[in-house]
């Protein structure tokens, strides 16, 4: 595998069941530019959230974590600075988006009660464990084919495409 | 809790045989037999790109296709256009067309309407094949037997430019229906029985069947699929029968193998769905999933808008059930009544039935066909505290405008009841 390990530890923020791309991404921001689009994220159930986000911060979902559309809602999440997303299960769009735009992220399906927000901790997507380091408590995590993981090291899909003369370069 | 809250398989040698999305997986990738929790690369018969796709903050140049004759593009979430930056984006996917001349372009115009119900009406998706489109929806498709799902942007820019693109195979959840529908509930109440049931089906595919699915049209089985996006299943198939065949062969000469579930095929559940004990169900705000209640429970909230449309109820089925329950009568004063046709041949259809006289007559305002109010864009957004019952895919907070409005989900039939009467109504009454 290249590119850097998918090892990420930081403080936690922790959201429900059910999370849906529409609280991610609002209708409100669909004509704004993808760095704006990330600063209504949860505009419409957790206000002004976004802006308490510091790089590196871990977001911890419930059960069917994306549930909804296409929109690139994960792009906001990885523009947000949250370095991975560890959540029950991941809606499978979702998690497609999360791998094509290169933002870390892995189901652990034991995670309900894991954590309280503000904790710290360590998700080891290429070993597919999650510990809590407040705790001292350690998850198994279902695990991302190696081929995925390799995809988001290496930046995602356009990238890729870029580097094959497939699609134009990002101005 | 149901099943459907296990954890996802993990890959393990699996010697029965293979349900319909690991046979068509299997077949497009090129593998004798997949199981769940493999990673497969397969091969995408179709690709349909949308007016979306092509807005600034989303597109990516595409300089090199493989084989532009899989392509499709059609412009259905905002049409016409409402603004200048989506009549730019437009101008974007037009000049798209025609540098790589694809012939399958549905413009604003007399083939236009929602990508997914096109798919329907001419037959694009192939039984047995692969069909990918950026839109949560594309599911729908699953209805023919096709291996259909939505997928993200960089998603889609590959399947365009490779024709090719990965998908980890899920365990699939059977649902076998039997019996009739009773008088006044649909499809769309079968799907609300499911969500409250069993909730999300996330990392699984869902497969239908049973003796129910002939009396069903396929406009009624197509409700289904495409509701299946909310219940974040991977992906949605029916099992093959000759109601679907022919009309495939309709609308589409190309060949094509449909696939049949093993008999020894392994599912992670199978689940009896009898028709004929459904009744009108409304799913309160903000989600389906475990949110559906019967219409009694609902019965006299009071509504602003009753709205029936989308890939999910736009059909000439639906506008014709709604007609039935409209007709001779007059929407609630202070009701907006909004209809929206899946297409332009529905509408013409419609037309010509006298369907959309009875709508109009009743008070109901019929706009062209397109995505619309479905997605909050345009034609029909809701205001603070505004209260909604519609009869298409999706009712999150904030999904049709305002965060603060209450959208209610349910079928057309309970849509057009509310709209007369001004409040959430169980239909029974209106429709002998």
């Amino acid at each position: 595998m290249t590119g850097p390990a998918l090892r990420f530890e930081g403080r936690v923020w922790v959201v429900g069941n059910d999370i849906n791309t529409d609280l991610i991404l609002p209708i409100q921001a669909f004509y704004l530019p993808a760095e704006e689009q990330a600063k209504h994220v949860f505009s419409a159930n957790r206000p002004d959230w976004a802006a308490q986000v510091c790089p590196g911060d871990i977001l911890v979902g419930g059960r069917n974590f994306g549930m909804g559309s296409s929109r690139p809602a994960a792009r906001s999440l990885k523009n947000l600075g949250l370095a991975c997303l560890v959540a029950q299960s991941i809606n499978g769009l979702f998690f497609r988006n999360c791998v094509n735009f290169a933002f870390p992220a892995i189901a652990c399906p034991g995670l309900a009660e894991a954590f309280t927000e503000g904790e710290r901790a360590r998700v080891d997507i290429d070993a597919a464990e999650v510990f809590n380091l407040s705790r001292g408590t350690r998850l198994s995590a279902t695990p991302v084919p190696p081929a995925l993981r390799a995809l988001i090291s290496a930046g995602g899909v356009f990238p890729m495409l870029e580097r094959e003369g497939s699609i134009a370069a990002q101005r | 809790m149901s099943e459907a809250r296990k954890p996802p398989a993990t890959a393990r040698p699996h010697s029965g045989g293979m349900t319909i999305a690991e046979k068509i997986l299997a077949r497009r990738s090129g593998k004798s037999r997949v199981a769940p929790g493999d990673l497969v690369t397969v091969d995408v018969d179709t690709v349909i790109l949308f007016d979306n796709n092509f807005m600034p903050n989303r597109w990516r140049e595409i300089l090199a296709l493989n084989d532009p004759d899989r392509i499709i593009v059609v412009f259905d979430h905002r049409v016409p256009a409402p603004n200048a930056q989506v009549a730019s984006a437009q101008r974007t996917g037009r000049a798209f067309v025609e540098r790589f001349g694809i012939r399958r372009f549905h413009d604003v115009g007399a083939h236009q309407g929602i990508s997914h119900q096109l798919v329907a009406d001419h037959g694009y998706a192939l039984p047995g094949s692969v069909l990918l489109c950026s839109d949560s929806h594309t599911c729908s498709a699953g209805v023919f037997n096709c291996l259909a799902r939505g997928v993200g942007q960089p998603d889609i820019v590959l399947a365009a430019v490779k024709h090719e693109t990965w998908f980890q195979v899920g365990e699939t959840v059977r649902y076998t229906l039997t019996g009739q529908l009773p008088r006044a509930v649909t499809t769309k109440d079968a799907f609300l029985q499911i969500a409250g049931t069993h909730g999300d089906h996330a990392t699984q595919n869902i497969e239908f069947g049973g003796p129910g699915i002939a009396a069903l049209s396929i406009s009624a089985r197509k409700t289904l699929t495409t509701m299946a996006a909310e219940l974040s299943a991977e992906f949605a198939t029916f099992e093959p029968d000759p109601v679907m065949i022919d009309w495939v062969r309709a609308r589409n000469p190309a060949p094509f193998e449909a696939v049949y579930p093993d008999a020894d095929a392994r599912y992670a559940a199978v689940r009896d769905v009898e028709l004929s004990t459904l009744e009108p169900l409304v799913a309160l705000p903000d989600s389906v999933i475990g949110n559906s209640r019967p219409v009694a429970e609902a019965a006299g909230i009071r509504i602003d808008q009753a709205f029936i449309g989308s890939c999910a109820n736009g059909t000439l089925e639906d506008l014709t059930l709604a007609a039935q329950v409209v007709a001779g009568r007059q929407v609630a004063p202070g009701v907006r009544f909004i209809v929206t046709p899946g297409s332009q041949q529905i509408y013409r259809d419609a037309l010509r039935s006298g369907v959309i006289a009875q709508l109009a007559e009743a008070g109901a305002v019929i706009t062209p066909p397109t995505c619309g109010a479905c997605g909050g864009g345009h034609l029909g957004a809701l205001g603070p505290d505004e209260t909604c019952i519609t009869a298409t895919t999706r009712n999150f907070k904030g999904r049709m405008g305002d965060p603060s409005a209450r959208i209610f989900m349910a079928s057309p039939v309970t849509v057009a009841a509310s709209a007369l009467t001004g409040l959430i109504t169980d239909p029974r009454e209106f429709l002998q």
